[in-house]
This record gives C-alpha cells, structure tokens and sequence, in this order.
C-alpha cells in the first residue's frame, strides 16, 4: 500500500503548520534550558543553600561551668541543668483547666501567670530554673505557645557555712561575687557548634563540620577544709549569738603554707535562696573590711624594738601609774600594775608599757615593720573587694600617733591580713604567702623578722594565754598555745564610738611546732562582755581545740583538765 | 564485546549496592553513636546531680545533729582522753 496515495493524504496540509509546531516545541526547549541555566548556574547558590538548611542543621553544644570543691574533692558548688519556661503570648493556647494546672506546677498565682502574659508581646519568661522532672510535666500539658530552654543552676550544698567565701552566679551562670567571680574564668565554660545532617525522623545521620568545640569548665580545688570551716562556723554563731554582737569573723590558716583552711562571715545568707539579701550579709567581712585592729598590734611593735637591739622580753619598763602624757593626749591602762617587762607588757596588754617602747624607736622602722607584714597593701588574693588597710607614711606621723599604732589604733587592717601578718611568729620571721587555693608544692615564705627574736615573741604570746594574762580562755587542753587579745573602740562618724567595741583574738597553736593560725573578730559585743580575752578567745580555743583534733596534731602539753581563774578577776585589756 | 559490558554492568551495578549499604550502615552506626554520647552527658548530668545529693545528706551540720541527738555521741573532754605516745613507753596522762 502506498500511503502517498492515500486518499486521506491527497488534500495537502499547508507546510506552515508543521513549521509552526517546529517552532514551538523548539521556543519550549529553549525556555526550558533558559529556565536550567539559570537555577543552575546563576541562583546555584541560594538554592543549594535552601535545600540544605532542609536537612542541615547547626546544633549547640551546650558546655557545664566548673565544679568547685573543697581540699579533699568534696563538692562545694556544683552546676545542674535545669529548664526555664517562656512563652510567646500571641500564640498561647489554653483552656483554664490548663492555666490552672500550669499555675499548680510553676507555684505561681493563675493571675499572675495571665498578667504577664499579658504585659509583653514576643516573648516572656513564665518561670526560671525549675527542675526537670517539673519541667517534663509542663510540657506534658501540651499548650501551643509554652517551650522551654535549658539552662544550668548552681547549686550550694553547704549553704550559709560558705556563703561568702564562694560568692554565687547569676542567671547565666556567671560569677557575680566571690570565688565563683574571682575565678570565673577558670570555672566558665564555652559553649561550641557543630553542623549535622538529620533525616526525616531528626535523628542526626552525619556530622558534616565542628564549628567551635565546646570547652566545660575547669574544676577549682579550694584550701578550705569544709569540716574546718563547718566547725569554725558554728563556733563564731554561737558566740556572736551570745554576745549579740553584730557581725563576726573567723580566719583560719594553715601556719605552714598560708593556705586559707576556713574562712567565715556572720550574718550571712543562703546562696541557694537569695531573695531578699542585704548588704550585710552579703560582705565578706574577714577580706572586704578593715577595722583599727588594738592591742592584736602590740606584738608587731614589740618585734621591732627587739630586732633592733632595743630592748630584751626581760628589759623593765616604766608603766607605773598607768598613764603617759603625750603632748594634749594621755594613755591609759585599764589596770595599774607597776613596772613590768616587756614580755608582762604584751603578757598584760599595756598600753603605756607598748606606746614607750614604741616612742624609743625610728617612725620608719615601725612602717617597714607593718608594710613588710603585708598591712596597708591588698592581700595577694585577687579576690573582689579586697580591702587593703590603712597605714599612713611614717613622715606624716606625729609622736602621739606613733604611740597609738603601737597598739593598733589609727592604722587599720583586714582580719586576713592580721591573721596572715601572724604568720612571722608561728613560721620563725618567715611571712607566708595567702592562698584560697590547694597549694601542693612547697611553701617559700618571705624572711621579715629572724627566728631568734620570732621565738622570743612566741614565748611572750604564749604567756598572754596563762593565768595573770588576757587571753587566759584561748587555751586548749593538751596543746601550747599562743596568742595575743584585742580590744578596740570602734570608729565611728571621725571619732571613737564610747560604748562600741570591736573585740578579737588572733593566735596560733601547738606552740612548740604551730601548725594553724586563727584570727576572730566581733562586732560590737553587747551582751556585757567586750574584751577580745573573754567573748573571742573561747571562739579561738573551741575551733583551735576541734581543727587539732581534726588534723591529728599530737599534743605538746599534758592533757590535764584547765583551770581557768574565778570569774571576774580576768585581766582585761586597756584598749 | 556484549558479554564484557554485562559483567561490567553487574560489577557496577553490586558497587552501587555496596555504597548505599554502606551509607545505611554509617548512618545507623552514627545515630547509635550520638545516641550514645546523649546517654553519656546525661549520666554526666546525674552524676552531678547525685554528687549534689551526697553532699546535702553529708553535710558537716546534718551529722552533728544526727550524732549528737539520735546518737547521742559528743566529743570526750580531757579527763577521757588517754593519749598514746608512739615515741614515748608510757602513755600520757
């Protein structure tokens, strides 16, 4: 069959038509590869990047802060997540059995949760750092325009005991005072990024590229002893309980190394509940406040005199009557006992005894005396607030100021800094360095004093603690100890408040070989008793007596019961 | 000629087959492996939490409490006190 002359063919179509058909299949074709160069050529970029962000995503690694602890890895302040719910309101959905059941787990008013909800537009926090087993439950109620985000809350195991010493974090989990401030960046950690590639069900299938690794935060390993500072701290409670005093202090170092065993502050606050705080409870007195420290000065004075040659612990000084008149000014001794020695002075805390022996030496020698021992400066800590005293330039000293520093009034320190100054007579001279951290290698001490007059001191404080001296209740049984009694009028408004006093104790024991020094501090004592002897010795002996027992100290006395003199007939101070 | 290209074209076509095993199996061993490193952060997590959870149950105060009243321990004064010197042969007083 030939198809040409098919009937059906005979009326020829006009060629026109299959050019035009050519045409146009021929001008889709070109649209169509128009339409490829340019998605594949020219927005290649944009759109492999749109499809990518389908399946690619960028995730954070979330990175803890440090855990801080205590010389012995016993946990101080430990980070935990917790979740924080927040809301965008526009978009909250709920019926007001939902609102109420929210409002029972949140522990938060029904209303209030409507008020704020209705106060912000975008974005509102419902409630921070709540626990996760809460938080679960939250989420469980199922409310459109509720999420939640973690977060990481500090927690404080041991509360007020170490409240200021640790300091706190923020809701960041940042360090907003304290240890946790001074060493944020060692305890910080920093969160990293990573790109994955998740499928369908956003289970992560590849790890394409790490971004910025996540890096957790260092542990801190502190020198505080919490059993030390557990025991330091209930003994200065009681104490300013029953003295009613207003704020008290406690320091205590290890005489070996200057590492800061127990460090407490009263009034103080619980860090895992800081609402309603003050300034008060807030300040870590023993570092941040400095106060005219009396006659814990004496010692210092007394070095000086018998460094240089001035004087022996058995030179008689002329004290008696008890007064010394200095231009406009006189001294007065509490209690009038004839001449004495100088080791019966610092023995009996005279005034008069230590102003003359203060006025028979060079201004300057005093001043390196006090600067070498580290008052006047910031103790080497970087802790925040650190107050670094007051001891003005000697060539601006009067003789009548001179006399008075002698034992300890117009010069001012920090109860560390005294605590720390202390290390020369326990150490032999030696002024140890101050760490609130473990040390574990060797100690080098600075030489400020020699050994011969550092033993010669330690006799004399030894004899403040025995029955004719002022510090009779500092002792421990089974244990030499050393000591020195302070009692100074407080400062107030340019002048010396009469009725306020600031009482203290700072001492160090076993004599023979002292391994701890302890500093305590009371803030206007009002319950009658005032002198550093009778309200902060006891504080001194109960802590001393438990930290020896707790470091396994063997004694270097016999351990016969104390007797300690009648009440009433204690020697107080004069200042 | 015809016969090369089969076998060329099986060879081929178990390669294909072999990469997308494999590319399933990398993928599942990575999703257990992530898995796995979740599980790891969590119990780092209760970790922290239960080292939280011991230093509150062994706080210094707690045990003093229970010590002293449920216990009724306390700390011996002087007089009990025996004291056994490691150098010295007699103990002291």
């Amino acid at each position: 069959m030939n198809y040409a002359a098919s009937p059906v063919l005979a009326p020829h179509l006009p060629l026109w038509r299959s050019r035009l058909l050519l045409a146009l299949i021929a001008g889709g074709f070109l649209v169509l590869a128009g339409r490829d160069v340019y998605l594949q050529g020219l927005n290649h970029d944009f759109l492999q990047q749109k499809g990518e962000s389908r399946y690619s995503r960028v995730i954070e690694i979330s990175a803890t802060r440090g855990m801080i602890t205590d010389r012995h890895g016993e946990a101080l302040a430990i980070s935990t997540p917790v979740k924080s719910v927040w809301a965008i309101p526009e978009e909250m959905q709920y019926s007001t059995q939902q609102r109420a059941k929210l409002a029972a787990l949140l522990k938060m008013p029904p209303q209030e949760i409507d008020k704020r909800l209705s106060e912000a537009t975008g974005f509102v926090y419902l409630k921070r750092q709540i626990p996760p087993e809460v938080a679960a439950r939250v989420s469980a109620l199922h409310i459109p325009g509720l999420f939640q985000n973690r977060e990481y809350r500090r927690y404080y195991p041991d509360g007020e005991v170490m409240a200021q010493v640790l300091g706190f974090t923020g809701a960041d989990d940042a360090g907003l005072d304290g240890i946790e401030l001074a060493y944020q960046s060692t305890l910080a950690g920093k969160s990293g990024s990573r790109r994955v590639i998740k499928d369908r069900l956003g289970q992560i299938v590849e790890d394409t590229e790490s971004i910025r690794e996540a890096e957790n935060g260092r542990d801190l390993t502190l020198s505080l002893d919490a059993k030390l500072q557990n025991l330091a701290f209930s003994q200065l409670k009681l104490a300013v309980d029953s003295s009613k005093a207003k704020a008290g202090s406690i320091v205590v170092l290890d005489a070996k190394t200057g590492e800061v065993l127990a460090l407490a502050n009263l009034p103080t606050y619980n860090p895992n509940n800081r609402s309603r705080l003050s300034g008060a409870q807030l300040r870590n007195r023993a570092i941040t406040d400095s106060f005219e420290p009396g006659s814990t000065l004496k010692p210092f004075t007394i070095a000086v005199a018998i460094e240089r040659g001035k004087v022996t612990p058995d030179t008689m000084i002329a004290t008696a009557g008890g007064t010394l008149t200095i231009g406009p000014a006189t001294i007065h001794d509490a209690h009038r006992f004839g001449d004495m020695t100088v080791a019966q002075v610092v023995q009996r805390s005279s005034n008069v005894g230590a102003a003359k022996i203060a006025l028979s030496l060079p201004a300057e020698a005093m001043w390196d005396m006090f600067e070498s021992v580290g008052f006047g400066n910031p103790p080497p800590l970087d802790f925040p607030g650190e107050a670094s005293g007051r001891v003005r330039p000697y060539k601006t000293w009067r003789p009548i100021e001179q006399a008075t520093m002698a034992y300890g009034n117009g010069i001012s320190v920090s109860l560390l800094q005294l605590a720390r100054a202390y290390t020369i007579f326990a150490d032999d001279g030696e002024l140890m360095p101050l760490s609130l951290l473990r040390v574990d290698a060797p100690v080098v001490g600075k030489q400020v004093i020699s050994p011969a007059t550092a033993h010669k001191l330690r006799a004399m404080l030894e004899l403040v603690v025995q029955p004719g001296g002022t510090g009779p209740k500092a002792r421990v049984v089974g244990y030499r100890v050393a000591g020195k009694t302070g009692t100074a009028h407080k400062e107030e408004n340019g002048g010396y408040a009469k009725n306020k006093y600031i009482a203290s104790f700072v001492g160090f024991a076993p004599a023979s070989d002292p391994r701890l020094v302890i500093a305590v501090m009371l803030d206007e004592p009002s319950a009658g008793k005032y002198y550093g002897g009778e309200v902060a010795a006891p504080v001194f002996s109960a802590v001393m007596a438990g930290a020896l027992r707790e470091l396994n100290v063997p004694p270097d006395a016999p351990l016969t019961p104390l007797t300690l003199p009648p009440e009433g007939s204690e020697i107080g101070e004069s200042d | 000629m015809a016969r090369l290209n089969l076998i060329l074209l099986a060879l081929l076509t178990a390669c294909a087959l072999g990469l997308v095993t494999s590319q399933d199996k990398t993928r599942k061993l990575f999703a257990e492996l992530e898995h796995e490193q979740e599980q790891a952060k969590q119990l780092d997590v209760e970790w922290g939490q239960l080292q939280l959870e011991q230093s509150t149950w062994a706080m210094h105060a707690r045990v003093e409490k229970i010590a002293r009243e449920r216990l009724h321990m306390s700390v011996p004064d002087a007089k009990r006190i025996q004291m056994v010197m490691p150098a010295a042969a007699g103990a002291g007083e």
